[in-house]
């Protein structure tokens, strides 16, 4: 349904234009749809723009459950 | 020459014609089989048994990143010809010109394929050039033939594969098809890869020399490596596998096929080599790969099987099995 | 690469999996609305390796894949007719075949038909081309809305005079809903699309769990997220619960994106809309709001209604519907291809008959 991203916002070129980094590879991308970027915060990218930050906090709360599930099980 | 461009004259086979042919080609290319500017090239090879090929490149942008289509053209046939095992030892090179292209950009060009040439040890001893009206080509179209001379009895080729074979690349599949794409309209991409284009044969001449367990070779360009992988499977007639956690792929070109829904197994090389080797053989053309600086980051992605009959499997990175498919259509950039 | 890789873990992804067998033999039907799950799940070879009980099915999540006939041969007849116009579309909708023609077709026959990355692509375009009119061609579900909502304000307040948008774009809860009510499949639960509820916000699903009693988890799109989200949605099932959950939580909230929410209803407003395969379906397509009329294509140019034919026996419509899986279409794999498409699912990146067949679930069992 639609393709999506996350890439780390590197530079901020207008008010509304920034560039974001996916695994060194930067693209410019519009912001107009998120509020309060700043340099180093993960976005979703789609289309050329940012449709939405990535919640540091619960990528890593995901990843931790994820954690807890798969090795609080027998091999 | 006084013009700063190329006129539809340069193609007229007068004045302008001889200039460009004299000041820019033999200059560049000069040898013994060009400098008498014959209608043909006269030469003798003493062998029994040669290899030729044909390719044409219409690559746009014609300057890229790591290359340009001079190069490329120079390096395409002559990879066509080492991966059958053949030492390529004459090219011709005919040019498709629009008119309107600057002098300077196609002595930059020639010059590049002069010196492509000269790395190999190729002559380029025959061409031709035309100029077609402007927006009747794309800046430049070149088409380069190449004669190849097969120094021993051996045989490189799908046929020859069999289950249990191993299955390499000489490097990281997909950095051409990117260098291309971002210099694109409208992607606007800032990618720090350059195209991969390089001449094979003195890598191809390094593993045949050392090991006799090579079955057959292929240079995995349009189409990437999973179209070549299919073709190999189509003609030898037995399935292959591969794992996708093996395949190197740098960082940034996975990067930039997240961002466009690209698949870099799809993308095309320039300068890379797929090998089928026997299995008693593969960890030593692999060793011989790695000496190589075109084949540093070589290495082993799988196996011949005996089915599924013709198909390419994929175990994927999460430890699944389905088909890897050649590529339909071409690749674009898509939204979902 | 940072919030990908971690969720493409082997490991995990075979525990996840254990589990997912472990839960019940129950048999269940589960839809995956969104095409880019479609793709994942294809892409990843998952389907095959879930239990025989779960039966996973596509649902009409490709933007692509919805457009009727209908609305591609409208441009498609449009670009035949004009000459000075370029048409700036998704790489996805080149290749989609309307009754007679293709956009791709009509490039090859010389119109100026561009492929572009973003709307924002269009608007360039329309920039270095002052003297022609510039067409984007956009489909695309909530997700998408507001990207070509902000690209028409950034032309409205740059004074760009030949942009326009032929912008066919559906919303997913009143299709999902239409699927329910239809009484034509029986669903036990949904995944649903993690990019699309990161715009319009979990609250949306509401209806599904209240009026529906069908469990939904929002899922990402990257493998672990999808086997996760499928854990979490049968462990619902098994305990009898019909709640909205949300697993891909690092993206998608409670309330979505409200700023992408305002920039689209400052632009457009609902509207019925077309679906191809499941007819029109109330309130679930957008249209630019009166005052945005002239960035409006279908108006500036006068576009004639296309005609609304589907190919005869294409069985697209069951497939976006879950009533058949692509490989019970007669079609599918001889007459058509992904070289020759008969439909768009098998045209579409994401399509279901596309994901069948160039990843060939159907012929092997990853147990093998």
């Amino acid at each position: 349904m639609c393709l999506g991203i996350p890439g780390r916002i590197v530079e901020i070129t207008t008010d509304i234009m920034a560039k974001a980094d996916v695994a060194g590879t930067r693209k410019e991308i519009n912001l107009m749809l998120v509020e309060d970027v700043r340099i180093g915060d993960y976005v979703i990218v789609h289309a050329g723009f940012a449709i939405q930050k990535v919640n540091e906090q619960e990528a890593q709360e995901t990843l931790r459950i994820l954690k807890e599930f798969t090795e609080g099980m027998s091999p | 020459m006084k013009q700063e461009r190329i006129l539809l004259s340069h193609g007229s086979g007068g004045k302008l014609s001889y200039q460009l042919t004299q000041e820019m080609f033999l200059k560049a290319f000069d040898n013994e089989f060009l400098s008498p500017l014959n209608d043909q090239a006269i030469f003798d090879l003493s062998a029994s048994r040669l290899a030729f090929t044909t390719d044409s490149f219409v690559v746009s942008p014609i300057f890229f990143p790591g290359g340009d289509i001079g190069k490329l053209s120079v390096c395409g046939t002559i990879n066509d010809l080492a991966v059958g095992g053949a030492e390529p030892v004459y090219l011709s090179a005919s040019f498709i010109i629009e008119e309107g292209i600057l002098i300077q950009e196609l002595r930059i060009i020639v010059d590049s394929m002069a010196r492509t040439a000269r790395q190999t040890g190729v002559k380029i001893i025959t061409g031709d050039t035309k100029v077609v009206e402007k927006g009747k080509g794309d800046k430049l179209f070149i088409n380069t033939s190449g004669i190849g001379i097969i120094r021993n009895d051996r045989t490189f080729s799908p046929h020859l594969i069999r289950p249990g074979d191993m299955i390499l690349v000489s490097g990281s599949m997909g950095d051409h098809g990117i260098a291309i794409l971002c210099h694109r309209e409208g992607i606007q991409m800032e990618v720090p890869v350059e195209s991969d284009c390089a001449p094979l044969y003195n890598l191809v001449h390094d593993m045949v020399s050392q090991s006799d367990g090579i079955r057959a070779m292929r240079d995995p360009t349009r189409g990437g490596l999973a179209t070549t992988l299919n073709e190999l499977a189509i003609s030898s007639n037995y399935g292959m596998i591969i794992k996708e956690d093996l395949i190197p792929v740098k960082e940034e070109v996975r990067g930039a096929c997240e961002i466009l829904g690209f698949d870099p197994l799809y993308l095309a090389n320039e300068g890379k080599l797929i090998v089928i080797a026997s299995q008693e053989s593969a960890t030593a053309v692999l060793e011989i790969m790695k000496k190589n600086p075109l084949g540093r980051d070589a290495a082993l992605i799988g196996t011949v099987v005996d089915k599924p009959q013709g198909k390419v499997l994929l175990e994927t990175a999460i430890g699944n099995k389905r088909f890897l498919d050649m590529l339909s259509g071409e690749q674009l950039p898509r939204i979902c | 690469m940072k919030y990908i890789d971690e969720f493409r873990q082997r490991d995990a992804a075979r525990k996840i999996l254990e589990k997912i067998h472990g839960i019940s033999g129950k048999k269940v039907t589960i839809m995956e609305i969104c095409g880019t799950h479609t793709h994942t799940i294809a892409k990843y070879g998952i389907r095959n390796s879930l239990p025989s009980n779960i039966r996973l099915i596509s649902g009409p999540g490709c933007p692509v894949c919805v457009t009727s006939a209908a609305d591609i041969n409208k441009v498609v007849e449009f670009c035949k007719r004009e000459k000075d116009v370029i048409i700036a579309t998704f790489g996805d909708m080149m290749r989609v075949p309307g009754t007679e023609s293709s956009l791709q077709e009509q490039k090859a026959m010389g119109k100026d038909i561009r492929v572009v990355y973003s709307p924002l692509g269009a608007l360039d375009i329309a920039m270095a081309n002052s003297g022609k009119q510039v067409i984007l061609y956009a489909v695309g579900f909530e997700t998408t809305v507001p990207t070509v909502a902000a690209t028409i304000l950034l032309a409205r307040e740059k004074g760009i005079k030949n942009f326009s948008a032929l912008a066919l774009h559906k919303l997913t809860p009143p299709a999902m809903m239409a699927l329910l009510d239809s009484g034509e499949l029986d669903l036990d639960g949904f995944l649903c699309p993690g990019h699309v509820t990161a715009i319009i916000g979990a609250k949306a699903y509401q209806f599904l769990a209240k009026k529906y009693h069908a469990p939904c988890v929002v899922a990402g799109f990257e493998p672990l997220d999808a086997l996760y989200g499928l854990y979490l949605l049968m462990k619902q099932l098994e305990e009898g619960k019909a709640e909205i959950e949300i697993q891909y939580k690092r993206v998608v909230t409670w309330d979505g994106n409200i700023k992408a929410q305002r920039i689209i209803e400052k632009v457009f407003e609902i509207c019925d809309s077309n679906w191809r395969g499941i007819g029109k379906i109330p309130l679930s397509g957008l249209r630019l709001k009166e005052e945005f009329a002239h960035f409006e294509a279908e108006k500036r140019f006068s576009l004639a209604n296309g005609i609304d034919e589907e190919l005869q026996g294409c069985a697209c419509g069951k497939v976006l519907k879950g009533i058949i899986t692509p490989d019970q279409c007669p079609f599918f794999g001889s007459t058509c291809t992904p070289e020759t498409p008969a439909g768009p699912c098998m045209v579409s990146f994401e399509g279901t008959c596309a994901a069948y067949y160039k990843y060939g679930y159907s012929q092997y069992k990853t147990t093998d």
